[in-house]
């Protein structure tokens, strides 16, 4: 049966670049189409009736209709426009860090309904403004889940024994924790405290109401971005362009004096 | 399907190669473009060429608002009748010319030649933030408006330049944003309308 030649999805807008005149290619995930590559004419007129339907960071329904390489944009409603993210600096930041992950980690056409549902469970926590370094780690740790990277938290990775209470070492290469006798085989690994172990395996765990009740010190939700932002650049083989402004405004703000550091 | 076709000659092989370089000029029209050269009068090339070769040299930034000028500062910050207490911010120098015609704004205006846009890695340091900053300090601006689009990358560079210059003791406004001119209501956003309903005014 041939493909109809209109079709309706769910989208949330990821990335946007600009297309000649007045038209932009915009990147969709979708439910059930998974990331797909959009042209949509006319939006940088200011009275396109559907520019500020298709900004970054928005739900939205969308009607397109079928073309020989991409797929033009014919309507559009939003279901959600994340308003409180679209107003505040560092909440944008944030959510913009998620949409370029998601973007990083998912290949063209490829369904995969758990990943639109995290990135849009996320983006409506981050703008109800709930502890942010909480929903992002959070985000990471089930996205890496859901993509196939997983990290092993429970066992060493070399040995398979159990970890002990103890300072173990993360290492990105073999893809989770290492015990301290397995620690010296592997050159780039790096110790992580007890306490990080333990709520690195809360957020893996996937119980988002326990992790919300989670209390981080500083030390703790800093050294925990650090651990997972070094296993991402691992597995992405380079920095994510939004994680730099994150930290910035985090320096800037105060939050954070120290900015994450590659492992020596 | 034509590459049985010889190709043209050099020449004309290498005009359409620039041409096609070019915005929105793809290869058809590259080539119909470099024909079309090819068979108009010499003198209208001559022209074609000066112009091109003269954007590039007699322009500059102008150093106290980067617009582009031939001269600097620019007719803009030259001109004493304008007022000098307030500074509009625009991401590039074309928004100027679409204030510029409205023939309502009478101050001063500042490029940032980008906005800040995470996911394309465009941080602060890569367009003009730093160049406003030393701009203000010690000057007799009173007001600065955020003409940035209101786009994401654009409220984002407006949200950041706010936290900026707010310590300064310098007003900062923003560019109203609601309903454009001749569109209907039912095909506004969620975002628009919010903001046109919060920024409704005394009729």
């Amino acid at each position: 049966m041939p493909k109809p030649r209109t079709y309706q999805t769910e989208a949330i807008i990821i990335k946007k670049t600009k297309l000649g005149e007045a038209g932009r290619i915009l990147t969709l995930y979708t439910p059930h189409l998974g990331k797909i590559q959009a042209v949509a004419k006319g939006v940088r007129r200011p009275r396109s009736k559907m520019a500020g339907h298709l900004e970054l960071l928005t739900h939205s329904q969308i009607a397109l209709a079928r073309g020989r390489n991409i797929d033009t944009i014919t309507g559009t409603q939003t279901i959600n426009g994340f308003l409180p993210l679209k107003s505040d600096l560092e909440l944008s930041a944030c959510a913009l860090y998620a949409t370029e992950l998601v973007n990083q980690f998912a290949a063209d056409d490829v369904e995969d309904y758990p990943v639109f549902q995290l990135l849009l469970v996320t983006l409506q926590r981050l703008s109800q403004r709930e502890n942010s370094d909480l929903v992002l780690r959070y985000f990471e740790l089930q996205l890496l889940n859901a993509v196939g990277y997983r990290p092993q938290l429970e066992q060493c990775v070399a040995c398979r024994k159990p970890l002990k209470e103890t300072t173990n070492a993360f290492c990105p290469g073999a893809g989770g924790m290492l015990c301290s006798s397995c620690r010296p085989t592997q050159p780039f690994a790096y110790p992580l405290s007890w306490e990080a172990q333990k709520a690195l395996r809360l957020l893996q765990g996937g119980d988002y109401e326990s992790v919300s009740r989670m209390t981080l010190t500083p030390e703790l939700s800093h050294q925990l971005e650090v651990v997972i932002r070094n296993y991402i650049r691992y597995l992405l083989e380079r920095d994510l362009k939004s994680a730099a402004w994150l930290d910035a405004l985090k320096a800037q703000s105060g939050q954070a004096n120290l900015s994450p550091t590659a492992p020596t | 399907m034509n590459s049985e076709i010889p190709p043209a000659a050099g020449a004309v092989d290498r005009l359409i190669q620039e041409l096609n370089r070019l915005p929105g000029v793809g290869p058809k029209s590259a080539q119909r473009l470099a024909y079309h050269l090819l068979r108009a009068s010499d003198e209208q090339t001559k022209m074609l060429a000066d112009a091109i070769l003269s954007v590039k040299q007699k322009t500059k930034l102008c150093s106290t608002c980067f617009n582009i000028t031939d001269t600097d500062p620019c007719p803009i910050c030259r001109n004493q009748q304008r007022d000098l207490t307030k500074v509009c911010v625009v991401e590039q120098p074309q928004d100027i010319l679409a204030l510029e015609h409205t023939k309502s704004y009478n101050g001063l205006y500042h490029v940032l030649h980008g906005a800040i846009s995470p996911t394309e890695g465009i941080g602060t340091n890569d367009i003009r933030i730093n160049e406003l900053m030393e701009r203000l300090k010690g000057s007799s601006v009173t007001e600065v408006i955020l003409a940035t689009n209101p786009t994401l990358e654009g409220e984002q560079t407006a949200m950041y330049l706010n936290k900026l210059i707010t310590p300064l003791g310098i007003r900062v406004t923003r560019l109203a944003r609601g309903l454009p001119f001749g569109t209907e209501l039912e095909y506004a956003d969620d975002v628009t309308l919010t903001r046109a309903i919060e920024g409704r005014q005394e009729f």
